[in-house]
């Protein structure tokens, strides 16, 4: 399976067909908090990325969004306002100025909730745009598991394409990783060809290790994605948990071959929050995943401060958030 | 359209950092600049001038003044002069113009940030977030010192003024180290910038000016090495304070041999960086970066040998290169680069010759797959395998982006191979196991140790090395000592003195026993017939007693009239010839070449014999001190307890030991009594110290504990004076071993046999074999052996002035630490000149040990 992307082809989906649960993997994770952080806080002031590169930049991180809307009370015009905005991010005007109108820039899916698929689904019609559900009894996780697999099953035949499911945090904190390794396998089968992302809440997993034993396990049970967060927790996409995870993620790569895509999600707001999340994944992985098929932004606002850092590199003065249409 | 090829390249593009208000400044100075000497800007007439260039074009960058031995001199008298009204300030006054300092640098970070930068190459990163950071945090923390100086240092006081020499990989960082300091403690300063890096100490300058610090409490000339020896050399400077090669350390030492001048150096290094199998693998590649790919490498304490577990050493260096493959050389300016320029083209032509020589020595070479911009003087990061613990590259200090990797078995030989080298600097420990980190810590002999981090710095905690990186520490309260000294020492720092024999003997006066008047310490009352009850009770000759070397009209009777009763009245057979011997590794020793020397006592009789000390004693006593190593392994309770067994055990033999000194010296009984009295209450001092001497926990970062360990030194050579023979062996020798060191002793030339005699209080008190070592013989010719040993790490010296220059140039071999006296008397009663601090800093050096910590 491969994804088309504006301005850049067709590149490789992530494969991931999990492998067996391999325990004595994860009693050898080590992860030291003080010196992932220090790393992490060294990625965004040892790169910088300016002037057309950054409008390059701001660009892709467009087309990494998973624009997203999770809020109580969110309704069908809601959705099908952001499925507008997910077809048209950015002014035309601004496209054409920055040289790249001829580009179909959209952004690589739009999230929301179960009951908010089929809106989403009929809003996106032939744009390409895939719609992603967050599934299995999103934020806490904490519904019976079959109501949860059902739930997952239900997104799919609503036409979602991605589920972005969360996992038992109790069963991290037990170091139940059979229970967890058998809950995703479940999603994964109920997920049937959808992609599925693993909310493994990583504000809510304590430690740094736990993290990363997590995202293993996750992958080790078939997850096409790992993410950060529900963005409903108090500590949800930082800096070294993400290096945290991505470290995971290429640890799993060498090891098993299969790529895993990642998702940060929940805090990122600002533009130059995105371009330290793409710094770390370029920095870490390489180029590959700067691209929506291994990597997305799970973002609402993120959108509009990119609109107006482009706006401003286009124009030389500083935008407002008016001038841009909302989501 | 270039926005859309970079949509599909991602490349990161350019963004350089704005020099233009650097490049103004220098546009102003375009004529050159001048030396900043008491206050004021100075271009001498027909000085010569030379160019500073930018490292990442070759350009040049300015013209700066070399300095001229008249300038040097003004530029000392102007220090001089400012020196007695700054140290006379109130701290909080000098507080005051620190903060104020502090304050400066801050509000020109950028711009002093963009300047280092264009004259050293190193990254504006670098500069940015890590050099002017630390330059305006030492200025606080100093600021900090200076007003608490009254009360945490009253019994201190300036060194007074202060020559500081500093090098070009942190020109800035190293001004603030050494200026920061001396300021706070009252010292004024002349300061000469490296030759290669002056631009940021001239605007540095003008920060002084600007907070109107006085005139002539910092001057700065600038210039070659010459005027580096010029400021050694001076007779108007009291210390020097070096930060450089290790070559160019032990040239300082010699130069200020005998001079008086106290000396910190901080000098060279080959940093282990050690990775377990049970570290964070990921993020030791990450500190593997931080450790040797920071400032190109040009570091002192760069981690530039990487000993990897064997198991796993391949998946390791894997992860190693797949990271070189990102880091990006380039432009230093750029504010996406992680490797700017190398300083000059010799350092470059160093590193790539001796990359060459381990090549040619077996070494397999790595590099990235991208090459370096032609146009600087670059260097791309390099990662030597196939490197054994012979090869050149694996010793020598390669001073550039160049890592050795070797492997090691066993937590034991990470730490000998971490050991394995003149250098101790600074190490690297990574391991999740908290038991194995402390382990490898504490055993690896080097002043700075970060656990799972490197390359940490701070004002509040101490820098500096063991072994052949040099001593002293600079940062926090132990750096402060630097620039400090005992106010005592000015009392009685220039008079003659009439405590001691030394003042007048010179070498091998012991042979001119009448020429001995120096010697009446105590009050020459000898003869007086003062003794007091009989304490003495030489009657029952035994083995044990050291008594009985006194033959029958020996000098016993003379110092003790009114007792003369008390000796044996007379012999029927001539008393059993008895000499004492020297005293190795616990055992009595013969000296290697039979020939024995005479004590005479102060009628010019002969009191004593004792052995004739050769090299190669001082050789054997050597090796035997350094096998003991196992004292220094025990609890400061477990060596108390011997410190106070030996007390008990001398004060069992009080009167004996009196009659010793007594008939030696010629002094009375009741001050042989005194002395002797001292002595056990000195041994109990040091027992008392020996579980006390703390250290501390630095206020660093936050999340980390930074612990500040006194360490012994390891072997220390101590020669003591003649005066006070007993009291002046203890207060050296027992200070030493309570703090866990080993220790060669050569007694007073003149007065053994008081030494001598307590190996017998020794071999009762349960004090292990090797720990003190005492050979007798010629003094300043023994310890010049102790000196030049390689194997020695501290020499202590109280004799002549003479004797202690000997000392101090012999001290280069090994950079080993010395603590001479350059003549001078003291009073060895004195609670503080006898056994105050001091005693206890010699006796130890501080390692920090960092440990960031957090799940």
């Amino acid at each position: 399976m491969s994804v088309t992307v504006a301005g850049l082809g067709a590149i490789e989906a992530p494969y991931n067909p999990g492998i067996p649960l391999d325990l004595d993997w994860l009693a050898g994770v080590r992860v030291n908090r003080s010196a992932v952080e220090r790393r992490a806080a060294t990625l965004p002031t040892r790169r910088s990325v300016k002037q057309a590169w950054q409008a390059a930049w701001l660009l892709r991180a467009v087309q990494l969004i998973d624009l997203t809307t999770l809020n109580g009370d969110d309704t069908p015009g809601r959705v099908r306002r952001l499925c507008a905005k997910a077809r048209q991010p950015v002014r035309q005007d601004l496209l054409d100025a920055l040289g790249v109108g001829h580009l179909p820039l959209q952004v690589a899916a739009v999230c929301t909730w179960p009951v908010l698929v089929p809106p989403a689904v009929e809003a996106l019609r032939g744009s390409g745009i895939p719609v992603a559900a967050v599934a299995a009894g999103f934020p806490a996780g904490l519904n019976p598991l079959a109501q949860r697999v059902e739930e997952v099953r239900a997104c799919v035949a609503a036409g979602a394409e991605e589920i972005d499911i969360v996992i038992s945090r109790r069963h991290v904190l037990t170091g139940d990783w059979r229970a967890l390794y058998d809950e995703v396998q479940a999603f994964k089968e109920a997920c049937g060809t959808a992609h599925i992302k693993t909310i493994i809440a990583a504000g809510e997993l304590a430690t740094l290790r736990n993290v990363y034993r997590a995202s293993l396990v996750c992958m080790m049970a078939g997850a096409d994605f790992i993410k950060t967060s529900t963005g409903k927790e108090t500590v949800n996409a930082t800096l070294p948990i993400g290096l945290v995870m991505v470290r995971a993620m290429r640890e799993y790569m060498e090891r098993t071959g299969y790529r895993v895509g990642f998702k940060p999600a929940g805090g990122i707001r600002q533009a130059k929050d995105a371009l330290n999340w793409m710094i770390l994944m370029k920095e870490e992985v390489g180029d590959a995943w700067l691209t929506p098929a291994l990597f997305r932004l799970g973002a609402s606002g993120l959108l509009t401060d990119i609109e107006r850092q482009l706006e401003h590199h286009v124009t030389g003065r500083y935008s407002a958030a008016h001038r841009h249409p909302m989501g | 359209m270039e926005i859309a090829r970079i949509l599909e390249t991602m490349e990161y593009g350019p963004s350089p950092e704005s020099d233009g208000p650097v490049r103004r400044w220098l546009a102003r100075h375009g004529d050159g600049f001048g030396l900043f000497i008491g206050g004021e800007w100075r271009k001498p007439a027909g000085a010569e001038t030379f160019p500073t260039h930018n490292p990442a074009s070759g350009e040049v960058l300015a013209k700066v003044t070399q300095a001229r031995p008249q300038d040097v001199d003004d530029a000392v008298a102007a220090a001089r002069a400012a020196a007695p009204g700054w140290a006379a300030l109130p701290g909080h006054a000098r507080a005051r113009f620190l903060y104020a300092l502090a304050r400066q640098v801050q509000k020109h970070a950028r711009f002093l940030a963009v300047l280092e930068t264009l004259d050293n190459g190193k990254p504006i990163r670098e500069t940015r977030d890590i050099d002017i950071p630390l330059v305006a945090r030492h200025f606080y923390h100093h600021a900090g010192w200076a007003q608490l100086m009254e009360t945490e240092f009253p019994a201190y006081e300036p060194v007074g003024v202060v020559g500081q020499i500093i090098p070009w990989n942190f020109p800035l960082l190293m001004l603030a180290w050494k200026v920061a300091p001396a300021l706070a403690a009252g010292n004024t300063v002349v300061l000469k910038p490296a030759e290669y890096t002056p631009l940021t100490a001239l605007y540095f300058a003008e920060l002084c000016r600007e907070v109107g610090l006085p005139p002539g409490v910092v001057n700065i000339v600038t210039g070659d090495g010459q005027v580096g020896e010029l400021i050694v050399q001076h007779p108007g400077i009291d210390k020097i304070a070096f930060t450089g090669s290790t070559e160019v350390g032990r040239v300082i030492r010699e130069r200020t041999a005998g001079s008086g001048k106290s000396l910190t150096l901080e000098l060279g290094g080959k940093s282990p960086f050690i990775v377990f199998d049970d570290a964070d693998l990921d993020s030791a590649v990450e500190g593997v970066v931080d450790a040797i790919w920071f400032n190109q490498g040009q570091v002192c304490c760069a981690g530039s040998r990487l000993l990897v577990h064997e198991s796993i050493e391949e998946e390791f260096l894997a992860k190693l290169r797949r990271r070189m493959e990102t880091l990006r050389v380039g432009d230093p300016l750029d504010k996406g680069i992680d490797i700017g320029a190398i300083v000059a083209p010799v350092q470059l032509a160093r590193i790539q010759e001796l990359v060459r020589r381990g090549q040619e020595e077996g070494a397999t070479v790595w590099q990235p797959s991208w090459s370096c911009p032609k146009d600087g003087w670059f260097y791309p990061p390099t990662l030597l395998t196939n490197v054994s613990p012979a090869s050149t590259v694996a010793q020598v200090e390669i001073f550039g982006p160049v890592l050795v990797s070797m492997s090691f078995r066993t937590p034991g030989e990470a730490v000998e191979l971490a050991n394995n080298t003149v250098y101790g600097l600074a190490a690297s420990v990574w391991t999740e196991n908290i038991n194995l980190a402390l382990d490898v810590a504490s055993r690896i002999r080097c002043g700075v140790v970060w656990v799972n981090a490197t390359n940490l710095f701070d004002a509040a905690a101490g820098f500096g090395g063991y072994k052949e990186s040099g001593y002293g520490r600079e940062g926090g309260r132990e750096g402060m000592y630097e620039y400090l000294r005992p106010k005592w020492l000015r009392a009685t720092g220039t008079s003659d003195g009439n405590l001691g024999g030394d003042s007048s003997a010179g070498a091998g006066s012991a042979q001119d026993p009448g020429a001995g008047g120096g010697g009446s310490a105590g009050g020459g009352s000898a003869g007086s017939g003062n003794a007091g009850g009989g304490g003495v009770t030489g009657a029952t000759a035994g083995p044990d007693d050291g008594g009985t070397v006194l033959t029958g009209d020996g000098p016993g009777s003379s110092a003790f009239d009114g007792d003369e009763d008390e000796w044996p009245e007379s012999v029927a057979a001539p008393p059993i010839d008895r000499t004492p011997k020297m005293y190795i590794g616990g055992k009595q020793a013969r000296p290697d070449a039979p020939y024995s020397r005479h004590i005479y006592g102060p009628d010019g009789r002969i009191v004593g014999e004792v052995g004739e000390g050769s090299r190669k004693d001082v050789r054997n006593a050597v090796e035997a001190a350094r096998k003991a190593s196992g004292w220094r392994q025990i609890s400061g309770h477990q060596r108390a307890q011997v410190l106070y067994y030996i007390a008990e055990n001398l004060e069992v033999r009080r009167d004996e030991f009196a009659a010793r000194l007594a008939a030696m010296t010629g002094q009375s009984k009741a001050s042989a009594l005194r002395e002797v009295d001292a002595a056990v209450e000195r041994w109990f001092t040091w027992g008392a110290w020996a579980d006390k001497h703390d250290g501390m926990v630095h206020r660093t970062a936050q999340r980390h504990i930074t612990v500040a360990m006194p360490e012994p030194v390891g072997v220390i050579g101590i020669g003591c004076p003649d005066d006070h023979p007993l009291l002046a062996f203890v207060s050296l020798v027992a200070p030493a071993v309570a703090m866990g060191n080993t220790v060669v002793a050569v007694p007073s030339e003149r007065w053994p046999l008081a030494a001598t005699d307590l190996y017998q209080v020794f071999d009762t008190s349960d004090v292990p074999g090797g720990v003190v070592n005492i050979v007798t013989g010629a003094r300043d010719g023994l310890v010049k052996v102790l000196a030049e040993h390689m194997d020695v790490d501290a020499v202590w010296y109280f004799g002549t002035a003479q004797g202690s220059a000997v000392v101090e140039r012999a001290s280069t071999g090994n950079l080993k630490r010395t603590w001479v006296n350059y003549g001078r008397p003291r009073n060895w009663f004195d609670p503080e000149q006898g056994a105050g601090h001091e005693f206890l800093r010699a006796a130890t050096q501080i390692k920090n040990i960092w440990v960031p910590y957090g799940e």
